[in-house]
């Protein structure tokens, strides 16, 4: 049983099913795995009595025999998620304590197939950021190097199954808030088409973009838990309404003629050669698997930066609006006045990057500029997405690097928004067309650090996706490696 | 197109954050640099596309105009700064 905080989320079901171990007895064993790596500061919030609580009625719903496969499997949720049980703070200043009178869609459903939440996990204020480095509650430690960050926004979420202090954890992607922090990390880390993942108690951010996924070992356990946690959501206006799905159902995919696309531009300048050479190695794989490169181009995929940061602060501003220190959130301890109430709360409550995003957002929405950035920007948006339609005309899955290079170090980029920026390159483009995108393990580069290959697919293509990165992990090892010192 | 300190002061009043003179010096510097990635999207010819505002099209759904029942009252009104009798509490606005 020592070596529990190894298994997958498929394991640990099946030992849970056939009574080998109790969920009491495994929520036991991850909460004191969370206790001993307090420093790496993934997690925000853990209630031990709140999770026995929900172990003992895991253990008693098997005992019965109405379990489902992620029966008394843990979880843990990005503190994007509202929770009744743990305290909700999106990471910020302004909602310090916070405590929602309702669980997110996503917390109910997997809380509904049986599994039991680990705590609340760190993450970039509000998910804005890539490094993580922007919560108030402090950084989140890389557990492959501790001097490097761990990616973001999802970090806490990365580094916790990277660590193995959590079999799976939720994530959110605006612009690669997954991916990129997997590929740091060396998870797995998948956000499925946007709307099927429901945004009800997603403390929002930029909601044309906001996407709910889940971070695992694999993509088998990535597909185990999307069987719980997507499907229609009345309570989410943008949730897409399509028959459930059983998104294992490709695990078995013939990689023999599959096409391949590879866009030129996720190799051009600014590609670190530690990480060309391990997607470069990833994509043979696929070759010896059977599968077919064939060279694609997404011309204005580089304009997705820009796109990005007029869209997503623009509906930042709208949506953090809602923060006035009226009804719920910091409110400043001295004012004049209710405007003036406003204002203090709002400057202490948000750290720099959210307010940063809520002046860039408020300008591009002002009278006189909203046509030459917000629409030129969304018309821009539709450019980049009709240019993977065309791309998948000439191929099934698109697959490159997810970042430039392997994790930096800590303020190495703090400093400099734009460069700060410019680490979501690779990944923004899918979240503009809004497809499904995946990072997996595919090497290791400078620093020893991991490496992550992005996988894409065309919309509601999740099954397939996970399919084609499950038979690469069939293939390959990269990602049941653990980092040092979190073996035992 | 730069910024001028008096913009970012202006914008700051918009979206009700309070800046300091310092803060906004700071604000304009990071923000012109932003502004000038941002300005890229200018030289793209996007005559006859339509604005992409949902990925996948399709209008908003509408729901029948019914309350749901819930009584949250307390439960939303625990995370209040300030609070009584089932009310919100802000500071005096009419004199």
């Amino acid at each position: 049983m020592s070596e529990m905080h190894a298994r997958t989320v498929a394991e640990l079901g099946r030992a849970l099913a056939s009574r080998s171990i109790s969920a009491v007895e495994l929520a036991q064993s991850y909460l004191e795995r969370i206790a001993r790596n307090r420093d790496l500061n993934a997690f925000l919030d853990v209630r031990p009595e709140v999770t026995l609580a929900q172990a003992r009625d895991a253990d008693a719903r098997i005992a019965r025999g109405d379990a489902t496969p992620l029966t008394g499997v843990p979880v843990a949720h990005k503190d994007i998620f509202v929770t009744r049980d743990f305290a909700s703070t999106a990471s910020s200043r302004m909602l310090k304590g916070y405590m929602s009178p309702f669980d997110a869609t996503v917390v109910e459903k997997l809380a509904g197939a049986g599994m039991v939440s680990l705590g609340k996990l760190n993450c970039d204020e509000f998910a804005m950021g890539s490094s993580n480095e922007n919560s108030h509650y402090g950084n989140v430690l890389n557990p492959w190097d501790k001097t490097a960050v761990p990616g973001g926004s999802s970090g806490g979420s990365a580094a916790a199954v990277a660590a193995r202090i959590a079999p799976a954890a939720t994530a959110t992607d605006t612009g690669g808030s997954i991916r990129e922090p997997a590929a740091f990390s060396g998870i797995t880390g998948i956000k499925p088409t946007y709307g099927r993942a429901s945004r009800w108690g997603m403390i929002a951010f930029a909601s044309s973009l906001d996407q709910a996924g889940i971070m695992t070992q694999s993509a088998e356990d990535a597909a185990l838990v999307f069987n719980a946690m997507l499907g229609f959501d009345p309570k989410d206006s943008t949730s897409v309404e399509r028959p459930a799905e059983d998104y294992t159902r490709s695990l078995g995919i013939d990689l023999k003629g599959l096409r391949i696309g590879v866009p030129k531009e996720f190799f051009g300048e600014g590609l670190q050669p530690d990480v060309e050479k391990a997607v470069r190695q990833a994509l043979d794989e696929y070759v010896k698997l059977g599968a077919k490169l064939v060279d694609i181009s997404l011309p204005n995929a580089a304009l997705g930066i820009p796109v990005y940061y007029v869209i997503a602060p623009a509906e930042c501003s709208s949506n953090l609006s809602r923060f006035d220190g009226v009804r719920y959130g910091h409110r400043a301890a001295e004012y004049a006045d209710l405007a003036d109430m406003i204002k203090k709360s709002r400057k202490e409550g948000f750290g720099p990057e959210p307010r940063r995003r809520i002046l860039i957002g408020t300008y591009v929405l002002s009278h006189g500029y909203y046509d030459a950035y917000y629409i030129q920007a969304q018309k821009v948006r539709r450019i980049i997405a009709d240019e993977f339609q065309r791309a998948f005309r000439q191929c099934d899955i698109i697959a490159g690097p997810v970042t430039t290079s392997v994790a930096f170090g800590f303020g190495e980029k703090a400093a400099d928004p734009v460069a700060m920026y410019l680490s979501d390159l690779y990944t923004i483009p899918g979240s503009l067309a809004g497809i499904p995108g995946m990072s997996i393990p595919c090497g290791f580069g400078a620093r020893n650090l991991p490496v992550g290959l992005q996988l894409m697919s065309n919309y509601f293509e999740e099954a397939k996706l996970l399919g084609v990165a499950h038979r690469y992990q069939q293939a390959t090892d990269w990602h049941k490696r653990i980092p040092k010192g979190f073996e035992a | 197109m730069a910024l001028t300190l008096s913009d970012v002061k202006r914008i700051a009043h918009l979206a009700r954050i309070e800046v300091s003179e310092d803060e906004a010096g700071k604000a304009l510097g990071q923000l012109n640099e932003i502004f000038v990635m941002i300005e890229r999207l200018q030289s793209v010819d996007t005559s006859g596309i339509e604005p992409m505002s949902h990925p996948l099209g399709g209008g908003q759904r509408l729901r029948a105009d019914q309350a749901t029942g819930a009584d949250v009252r307390d439960a939303a009104l625990k995370n209040a700064p300030s609070q009584q009798d089932g009310l919100f509490l802000v500071p005096r606005v009419i004199e």
